[in-house]
């Protein structure tokens, strides 16, 4: 079911050197970094059932190794319009306040080694969706990289609900 | 950590809080020598484990505490000083464990001088004879010196003695126990004693054997203390037998045995994967018919049944573990705050989750102290608002629909609203504009915020800002809810909701637009299937769906709409299935596409972003892998709100009340009309209880009317005094019979109540048959039979019952007024010309007179002649050999009916069952009226 999976914890000495462990994913063409320490793991979301009258961004409820994992769309959490189809959706599983959850993401990409001072505030003008949960920017070649602040994802979440 | 010394410390922190609990029980009644004697023993317990662990401090302290209770034993007088004292060494005891924990076993550094001396003094000073006094500053370095000495022998000892140690802890036990079985010595007393100490280690066991031994003979004179210390010395010898032949028989403590926690968790974990991995193997068989798995299948099923349920009970405790601590925590905030409370607690057998006990300990604590320190006002406030001087906390648990309910009351000010207001407005929590929209009880919950704390003082006890919000974090990490009412000057109640998140529950499968629910089986009352050409169909009065199900009218809600669901354009909605549930009073139907199997389920707490949907209780897996949510029947239940009114006199009722006791109480509901005073008529009178829209309330001809039910249902008041509300609803209550209702409209509706009633002082008021007291009260109660007829003129004379031809003639007999008025005007209404007697020699003298009657009611219980002998006597008569008689009786046991049909009576009806008489006289005048005809 997961095609890599990291144990949390692999990243811990890296923090020391000044350097962090990203695993990046793309969501609605845009790439964005986990730090690899709030990683669980990544599988392929699979027969996931609805939540009535949960919060949109909800995808639904899943069973992951007999853990109940609540599933969450991140394009629509980012604002972004939904995808068509079903097909080679991913998800990252993260655990946060002793529950685990999913973030359903487009593709996962690569895990990267970047400089901790490389990051960069977010842009002043940055959609206050994305600003709400984004760490910091860090510019790789060719592209940007959004850093994913996972507390901020979920926090905001539970506090909405 | 030693394994001993762990133990000790469980098991000395557990005697503690039992001798906490004790001691205060004990300050409110200090000539309760059993209280006296169980502390003394905990505390003895504890000086003794102590000393043979090489833990002087501890036992020096313990000691000095044992002295002074050897003191009260002796009769010296208890103040609460002493009181004080012995639970300040308590405390230390408990310190000093703390860090005996913390330190692996070393004994902290630091003198106990101050307390043991306090201790000393204290026990001089309560003893009046001098040779007593002595004794109390000898002993005390006694055991000092000891141990002292003994350190270098136990360090040298310590393995080997390891049998010995276990055997002086049995030796302990078998002390408490040998008070309670004495008889019988098998071996005799020398034999032991020789063989004793040849057997376990001889130094030290010998030494507390004989020092216990001692005390047992120096503390109880009574009889056989050789038999003591001969049972005593029996289990030493055994158990140190035991050891060194390496099997474990005989042991006292081997009925029971401490197994680790986190052992426990793991074994429920892995009993709930079997269960899952269970269920999905049976639905891997359920798809093919004949499997040879299916028979071992079934085996393993039942066997993982027992074992679930075994294993649940291993975490099962009575809430009253966590209560433990609250009876000292409350003696000492009323010393501190200088007031009397008063701490009553109910229901702690009441059995839970120990997982979620621990979790619920603090947050419990913590809200009695609150309601000790902020909700109970001091004496002198008290008395001046004129309540008793002692406040009382309340403290209740029950359970509830798979829920834990913990009410913790108190009888003090209630919340300071205008505090609170000011406090919400100074942490800009939210603007006056804000507050004005808000209701009372939302700005209550604001205490719950972060941060938030109205004392106006900083006590010990509270108002550091840290208090609610914590409590509320706490109790929802375990899925629970907190609420609270208060009102002013009356006191506030918290109630917290706790789930049984971890309970198996039997759950019905359903499908709605595509999707699978679990419903608790616990609410299933039946299913129904529904089609629109079947004999059960939805039928709708506007736009509610309704299903008649045996005469009654089921309210429906399709599941779809409850969960907001797209519902397909095609799909009929007049086909499916109703799930028809009852929670609480409420009774309703749920509309679901599809029903599938029942499945057992392991109840899976729902995620925190989940937690506000009130409509789901959790969620599981199911056998086939994936997760479903679990209907929430409360949630739903008060979802439909007021739309399903509480269906209060259901035939479900009438079985309850066709077996009243023989203190004939019955249910009264009590409400509010016009006055503050309450009033009251009998639940069985009432059909149900209505709130309606004021906006549905319709003014025609005079007279208010509301639609209900597909006619007009005229509503009639009280008197002139009733609320009439400008907006929101109009509670009432509903009155029909044959198809017409009633509507009379109340203020408020307040309790439902069973108690005998008495009318004590009767009225002449119209609509008012007298007072009675009820729940302490003076209440008036209402004569029903007045206000149907203001509804509906020709309500006692309709036209189906007079189309019965002719009225018959009815004499009922009743020694009380209150059944003379309920009842008879009932029967009239059936279309009877009632004739009312009081006593038996009144209906003779009425027969006497040479009148006829067709049918006769009696009473049971009445003076001089009861209703048997009357029945006896009229069956004797060739005239009334044949007039069908009814016997009315609160007291309906098989035997009485018996008794009755033998005295000639033709049926035997419940007092309180009206419908029940209604249809035997029917019944009973049909058939007479065929035979006539």
């Amino acid at each position: 079911m997961s095609a890599n999976d990291h144990t949390p914890g692999a990243a811990a000495n890296d923090t020391h050197s000044g350097q962090i462990q990203y695993v990046t994913v793309f969501i609605g063409g845009q790439l964005f970094g986990l730090p690899i320490h709030k990683v669980h793991d990544v599988f392929v979301p699979e027969s996931m059932t609805r939540v009535p009258l949960s919060a949109s961004e909800i995808a639904g409820v899943l069973n992951l190794r007999g853990r109940i994992v609540t599933a969450i769309n991140m394009r629509r959490r980012l604002g972004l319009p939904l995808r068509e189809g079903n097909h080679g959706i991913m998800a990252v599983g993260i655990e946060y306040r002793g529950e685990s959850y999913g973030l359903i993401i487009d593709e996962v990409g690569e895990v990267l080694n970047l400089d901790a001072a490389g990051r960069e505030a977010n842009p002043a003008n940055l959609d206050r969706r994305w600003a709400e949960i984004s760490g910091g920017v860090h510019r790789l070649s060719g592209q940007l990289m959004v850093i994913l602040d996972v507390e901020r994802v979920l926090g905001r979440m539970l506090e909405a609900a | 950590m030693d394994d001993l010394l762990r133990e000790f410390l469980t098991e000395t922190n557990e005697s503690l809080d039992v001798v906490d609990v004790e001691l205060v029980k004990f300050e409110q009644e200090p000539n309760n020598a059993r209280i006296l004697d169980n502390i003394f023993r905990l505390v003895h317990t504890i000086k003794g484990t102590c000393g043979f662990l090489g833990l002087p401090r501890l036992e020096a302290l313990a000691h000095a505490a044992e002295t002074l209770m050897g003191k009260f034993r002796e009769g010296a007088p208890v103040t609460q000083d002493a009181v004080s004292l012995i639970l300040q060494t308590i405390d230390r005891i408990k310190g000093i464990l703390a860090e005996l924990e913390a330190n692996e076993g070393e004994e902290p550094k630091g003198e106990d001088r101050d307390l043991i001396s306090q201790l000393e003094a204290m026990s001089l000073a309560g003893d009046a004879a001098k040779a007593e006094a002595k004794k109390a500053p000898q002993a005390a370095p006694a055991p000092k010196k000891e141990a002292a000495g003994g350190t270098l022998v136990q360090q040298v000892l310590e393995r080997e003695l390891r049998p010995g140690e276990v055997s002086l802890d049995e030796l302990e036990r078998a002390f408490r126990e040998t008070e309670v079985e004495v008889e019988t010595p098998e071996v005799p007393v020398a034999a032991v004693v020789e063989e004793a100490p040849v057997v376990a280690a001889p130094q030290q066991a010998g030494i507390d054997f004989n020092r216990v031994a001692a005390e047992i003979e120096a503390r109880m004179k009574q009889a056989q203390p050789e038999a003591r210390v001969e049972k005593a010395a029996k289990v030493v010898t055994e158990d140190s037998d035991a050891d060194s032949k390496g099997d474990s028989k005989g042991s006292v403590s081997s009925q029971s045995i401490r197994v680790n926690v986190e052992t426990l968790e793991h074994l429920m974990t892995m009993v709930s994967e079997l269960v899952l991995t269970r269920n999905q193997l049976l639905e891997i068989v359920r798809r093919h018919e004949d499997s040879e798995f299916k028979v071992p299948l079934q085996r393993l099923s039942n066997v993982t049944a027992e074992l679930q349920e075994g294993v649940m009970k291993t975490r099962m405790q009575p809430i009253g573990n966590a209560w433990q601590k609250l009876p000292r925590i409350v003696r000492d905030l009323a010393q501190e705050l200088g007031k009397q409370i008063e701490l009553e607690m109910i229901g702690a057998e009441t059995e839970l989750d120990r997982q979620v006990l621990e979790l619920i300990k603090d947050p419990l604590t913590h809200m009695v102290r609150n309601s000790a320190d902020h909700g109970l006002e001091r004496p002198e406030d008290r008395k001046k608002v004129g309540k008793s001087e002692k406040g009382v906390i309340k403290l209740s648990a029950y359970h509830e629909g798979g829920h834990i309910i913990i009410e913790i009351a108190d009888d003090g000010r209630g919340l300071n609203m205008e505090r609170i207001r000011q406090k919400i407005i100074e942490n800009g929590l939210a603007t006056e504009a804000e507050l004005e929209k808000m209701t009372e009880n939302q700005i209550y919950k604001y205490i719950f915020a972060p941060g938030f704390s109205t004392a106006a003082k900083v006590t010990s006890v509270s108002g550091r800002g840290v208090g609610m919000d914590v409590v509320r974090t706490n109790i929802e990490t375990i899925g629970g809810t907190v609420d609270l009412k208060s009102v002013a000057g009356k006191g506030s109640t918290f109630t917290i909701k706790i789930p049984l998140t971890l309970a198996i529950v039997s759950t019905l499968i359903v499908e709605s637009c595509g999707d699978r629910f679990a419903i608790p089986q616990l609410s299933v009352v039946e299913l129904v299937r529904v089609q629109s050409n079947s004999e059960h169909r939805i039928e709708r009065i506007k736009d509610t769906p309704v299903l008649r199900l045996r005469n009654k009218l089921l309210p429906l809600v399709p599941l779809a709409n409850l969960l907001n669901m797209e519902v397909s354009a095609e799909k009929s909605e007049d086909e499916g299935f109703i799930v028809v549930m009852q929670v609480g009073n409420v009774t309703f139907g749920l509309v679901v596409d599809g029903v599938f199997h029942t499945e057992e389920i392991v109840v899976k707490p729902m995620s925190k972003m989940l937690r506000h949907i009130t409509m789901f209780s959790g969620n599981t897996i199911l056998g086939d892998g994936s997760v479903i949510m679990i209907i929430d029947p409360n949630g739903v239940a008060s979802a439909i709100g007021t739309a399903v009114a509480s269906e209060l006199v259901d035939h479900h009722d009438a079985d309850k009340q066709r077996g009243v006791e023989n203190d004939a109480k019955i249910s009264m509901l009590l409400f509010r009309a016009g006055s503050a005073e309450p009033k009251a008529v009998p639940l069985s009178l009432v059909t149900r209880l209505e709130e309606f829209e004021i906006e549905k309330i319709e003014h025609s001809n005079g007279r208010d009317l509301v639609q209900y039910r597909g006619s007009l249902m005229p509503l009639v008041y009280p008197n002139y005094d009733v609320h009439r509300r400008e907006e929101g609803t109009q509670p009432m209550l509903v009155f029909s019979d044959a198809g017409r209702s009633m509507g009379l409209v109340v203020d408020e509706i307040v309790d439902i109540v069973e108690e005998s009633l008495n009318i004590q002082v009767g009225s002449d008021v119209p609509g008012i048959l007298g007072s009675a007291v009820i729940k302490g009260k003076a209440t008036e109660i209402l004569d029903i039979g007045h206000y149907l007829p203001l509804a509906f003129e020709d309500w006692f004379k309709r036209k189906e019952i007079s189309s019965a031809a002719l009225t018959r003639k009815l004499l009922f007999l009743d020694d009380s007024a209150f059944f003379r008025n309920m009842l008879g005007p009932v029967m009239k209404a059936a279309g009877f010309d009632v004739t009312v007697c009081a006593s038996a020699t009144d209906a003779m003298r009425l027969l006497g007179d040479g009148q006829l009657f067709d049918v006769i009611v009696s009473d049971i219980e009445m003076p001089v002649v009861n209703g048997f002998e009357f029945a006896e006597m009229l069956r004797r008569d060739a005239r009334f050999k044949r007039t069908p008689i009814i016997a009315l009786s609160a007291l309906c046991t098989p035997a009485s009916i018996e008794r009755g049909r033998q005295s000639g009576f033709d049926e035997y009806v419940a007092k309180f069952d009206r419908p029940g008489l209604i249809a035997a006289l029917k019944e009973i005048t049909s058939a007479d009226y065929g035979i006539a005809a």
